[in-house]
């Protein structure tokens, strides 16, 4: 072993530290929590799992953030593909401007639309509903999409589209039987951080629900404050959160360099 | 500029290598002249970069020692054997200019910059690059990036030797001539000891004095190009050089003759050895038609220019013959000649007939 | 090349519509309030540009402002270098290589608001490892809840723990496309490693690494939700940076028009200092 690994083990050691203890804390009573410090969980308990998974308010925060997300993936990509074909292929007037304006979008706190957004979508009556999240957070997925799958599409020589068409495929027979299986990787990776994105935010998804689609992470502060301090419980709900990202994540590990890199490298 | 010497070098990849399937490179052992112009040629995967890599320092073999006028230089780092090399793809450095990139193997050497400025020059102007010294090196096209590439490595006025591996594979097919012949001058010029890889038998037949033909990891035949073509040591040789290849036709040996397809064939000499598959190689040059002869059918002719390649069926097996005029017709039936002087017979692929003494 | 057709706007007016209905609507209603004043009972009265003035003057936003240049300087200072570091040491190929992206990656998947939880429950005096270590072991004497340093402290680090990440793994992006002829030639011209850092890696890494500060600058000065959960802005005012602040003026106090004057000229802040950076960094390749 080569001395300099040594940074990324550090580093990564660093990483797990608090995930380790959110895990670690997962498993203890509440009781062993409160009475003072131990490293590992003394007496090992499945407790805090067991309430979140027999309580409804629990359980559905889960499914709820993880059907908004899924909502906004797919719409998220469905309409950044020809979108970022046509930037990556034509030029066009105000395609620049276009490009950067949707960018600018990347670039506003979400803490500036909170207030407007829970107006806009009250008055059209989608108030704590899936969609209404999963069309909030198109505001800032649909440009990052954009921008990673017109990185890939780049890459892709021009001849490709006109041998096809030369073939005799129509245009969206050749963007689908064709086009697409070649940008697998780019999909991937768009689809990815669209994921990722919905998934991690918090701001606009509470704001934007009040029952019926609250997001897991907006029950775990509601828990907090009302049922006391339960700390066990709450790592319990954290931990639980990890989950899906780091399955998701697990799928595109061999791109995750380069989707990083919004395939500009 | 050095004499270059590898004694007894094996190389693996592999941390315990267990039989000779496991080494790139299996007992090489090679002196190259000072001031010498060398080929590597032989197939991708043959171990000739593993090789190229061994002598500039960028590997160091399991076995073995490379000497450089008679000193051992098998555990110097790369930048204190003082050798040059030229990659595949073009390596300069961006953010600099093209005068920075000469003079950066100088600058990291500390030598002054009044010498820095003389060497830069001088070389600029040998690759006919002076008008672009302050330009940013990023910009320019493939095959000058080669030049300034090359450039670096012979701006060091003490450079061993200067190393090639298949320098030409990104260039334009129209420059390629020229970069080769500005190649060639450059040797002349420089005097230092050049070693070019290529898998391109033109390439290493037209820069090199003499040519290593490697193969799975061995040197198979040290020659100049005409002992390659006129006597090729081994069937792969013979195979790989000449277009069309040699003709291996399997056969019995019998003294001085060979029997193939029930025919009797006159060998350059007596041939030795005995046991292992046994060949009849001759090039297809060598392979006239006439009135007597081996009875063969023709299959097929080919227009390539210059001459005809003839293909034929002798019993059960095909060879091939070059012929510039009487051309027979596709599906007659000729009578083959082979030119005695040129057909040898092979054992497991190695030479076994020896040379008549004239 | 592109070609010109100007039918490509039809590929793009799904995003359009659907980043205009986001992001137009909102922003109208933002600018709508920012000019006007409003007692309630939906009545409205022209402001002008009062807001806009009350706020620039003001020190609360002053100091807000002022925290969050801090923070976002701060935090750019340690992880840039340190995600550079980090990813010049990682090996190229092998076994190890995706485990360790998925594990450096896996900070970024948590839910921001479990980020912050999880960091509260880490740095908890007596029960938290952090707050233990620190308080019972080495005996600092760190409260969160108390002291100013100790709450900048854990947000920083916080932000160092969630976020370097991204600066790795762009950064090593860049890295592994360079070729390997690139050392091979750097170590026969006898470059040192700084040489080698300098001007080789570090050009290669330089799209990555605009893209790397821009997004790093971006998410950090609109940092919400994890300092948020973490001290609410405390002890006192003194992690209050602009995006709670706003939270505060806005869905706390319902002071429409201040609020909304502020979030324009956050936005525009945002705006004007990515442009900058995006300009200073990509100056040299206009040349």
């Amino acid at each position: 072993m080569k001395k300099r690994s040594i940074i990324p083990i550090l580093y990564i050691a660093f990483l797990m530290l608090p995930i380790y203890w959110l895990v670690a804390m997962s498993f203890k009573t509440t009781n062993e929590i409160l009475s003072g410090f131990s490293l590992f969980p003394q007496t090992f308990t499945l407790e805090n799992y067991i309430t979140i998974f027999t309580d409804p308010t629990w359980y559905w925060g889960y499914i709820n953030s993880i059907i908004y997300v899924t909502i906004n993936t797919v719409l998220s990509v469905c309409v950044a593909l020809p979108a970022a074909y046509a930037f990556s292929r034509y030029r066009f007037l105000g395609d620049k401007q276009l490009f950067f304006w949707l960018l600018t979008n990347r670039m506003a706190p979400a803490a500036v639309f909170a207030l407007p957004f829970f107006q806009l979508y009250s008055s059209i009556h989608l108030f704590d509903t899936y969609l209404a999240v999963a069309l909030a957070h198109t505001l800032f997925n649909v440009p990052l999409a954009v921008w990673i799958l017109e990185g890939f599409m780049r890459g892709i020589p021009k001849e490709l589209d006109e041998t096809a068409y030369v073939d005799g495929y129509s245009f969206p027979r050749f963007f689908v039987t064709i086009f697409l299986p070649n940008i697998k990787a780019g999909v991937g990776v768009a689809a990815f951080f669209c994921f990722m994105f919905s998934w991690v935010e918090m701001l606009l998804a509470k704001t934007l629900t009040a029952v019926e689609a609250k997001p897991i992470a907006a029950v775990m502060t509601r828990t907090a404050s009302s049922a006391g301090y339960e700390l066990g419980l709450l790592a319990a709900a954290g931990t639980l959160t990890i989950i899906p990202g780091a399955i998701v994540i697990w799928f595109v590990r061999n791109y995750i360099a380069r989707g990083f890199a919004m395939g500009r490298v | 500029m050095a004499q270059i010497k590898l004694s007894n070098l094996r190389h693996s990849y592999m941390p315990a290598p267990k039989g000779p399937e496991d080494y790139a490179l299996k007992e090489i052992d090679v002196t190259w002249r000072d001031g010498g112009a060398y080929a590597l040629l032989g197939p991708s995967g043959c171990g000739k970069s593993t090789l190229l890599n061994i002598i500039s320092g960028l590997l160091t073999p399991s076995e073995g020692q490379i000497l450089f006028d008679g000193q051992d230089v098998t555990a110097l780092p790369p930048d204190q054997r003082n050798i040059a090399q030229v990659f595949q793809f073009p390596v300069i450095y961006d953010t600099m200019t093209v005068g920075e990139n000469l003079a950066f193997p100088l600058k990291n050497r500390g030598v002054d910059p009044a010498t820095i400025k003389r060497r830069v020059d001088e070389i600029a102007e040998m690759l006919d690059v002076t008008d672009m010294l302050s330009t940013r090196a990023s910009g320019l096209s493939p095959d000058n990036k080669q030049k300034i590439s090359m450039g670096r490595g012979l701006v060091r006025d003490d450079v061993n030797a200067v190393m090639f591996d298949e320098p030409l594979t990104v260039i334009d097919p129209h420059l390629k001539w020229k970069l080769r012949s500005k190649l060639k001058e450059l040797h002349q010029r420089v005097q230092a000891t050049m070693i070019y890889v290529t898998h391109d038998q033109t390439e290493a037949l037209t820069f090199a004095d003499e040519v290593v033909v490697m193969q799975e990891g061995e040197v198979v035949q040290i020659g100049t190009p005409v002992e390659l073509f006129e006597r090729p040591q081994h069937t792969f040789v013979g195979h790989f050089i000449g277009s069309p290849g040699m003709n291996v036709l399997p056969c019995e040996a019998k003294g001085d003759r060979a029997v193939f397809e029930g025919h009797e064939v006159m060998l350059e000499g007596p041939t030795h050895g005995d046991g292992g598959r046994t060949d009849l190689g001759i090039r297809p040059e060598y392979v006239g038609f006439g009135d007597t002869g081996i009875p063969a059918h023709v299959t097929k002719v080919s227009d390539i220019g210059r001459h005809y390649v003839v293909s034929a069926m002798v019993g059960n097996t095909a060879l091939k013959a070059v012929t510039e005029h009487e051309v027979p017709e596709p599906g007659s039936e000729v009578f083959l000649q082979f030119k005695p002087e040129q057909s040898r017979v092979y054992r497991d692929g190695w030479i076994a007939t020896e040379e008549r003494a004239q | 090349m592109r070609t010109e057709n100007q039918k490509a706007w039809f590929f793009v007016l799904p995003v359009l519509a659907l980043v205009a209905f986001n992001a137009l609507v909102p922003m109208m209603t933002v600018v709508n309030y920012s000019v006007q004043e409003t007692f309630g009972n939906n009545q409205f009265f022209w402001e002008g540009l009062g807001w806009f003035e009350q706020i620039l003057r003001s020190d609360r936003f002053q100091a807000a402002l002022g925290r969050q240049f801090l923070f976002t300087f701060l935090i750019l200072l340690i992880e840039v270098p340190l995600g550079i570091i980090v990813a010049l040491s990682m090996p190229r190929k092998g076994l190890w290589v995706p485990v360790c992206l998925v594990l450096m990656a896996l900070p970024m998947l948590i839910p921001w608001n479990v980020v912050g939880s999880m960091w509260n429950i880490f740095t908890l005096p007596k029960i938290g490892l952090m707050g233990y270590f620190l308080n019972d072991v080495l005996g600092i004497n760190y409260d969160m809840t108390q002291q100013p340093l100790s709450a900048w402290i854990t947000i920083v680090v916080m932000d160092v723990w969630h976020w370097t990440s991204l600066v790795v793994l762009l950064c090593y992006a860049g890295l592994v496309s360079i070729p390997d002829a690139y050392y091979q030639a750097a170590k026969i011209d006898g470059a040192s490693p700084w040489s080698v850092f300098r001007y080789i890696q570090l050009p290669k890494m330089k799209t990555v690494l605009t893209i790397a500060v821009l997004l790093r600058f971006m998410d950090s000065f609109n940092i919400y939700t994890e300092p948020f959960v973490l001290t609410g802005g405390g002890p006192g005012n003194s992690t209050t940076l602009l995006s709670i602040d706003l939270v505060k003026i806005a869905l706390g106090q319902f002071d429409l028009g201040p609020a909304a004057a502020m979030s324009l000229i956050y936005f525009a802040i945002t705006l004007l200092v990515s442009w900058v950076f995006y300009t200073l960094m990509t100056k040299d390749d206009a040349q």
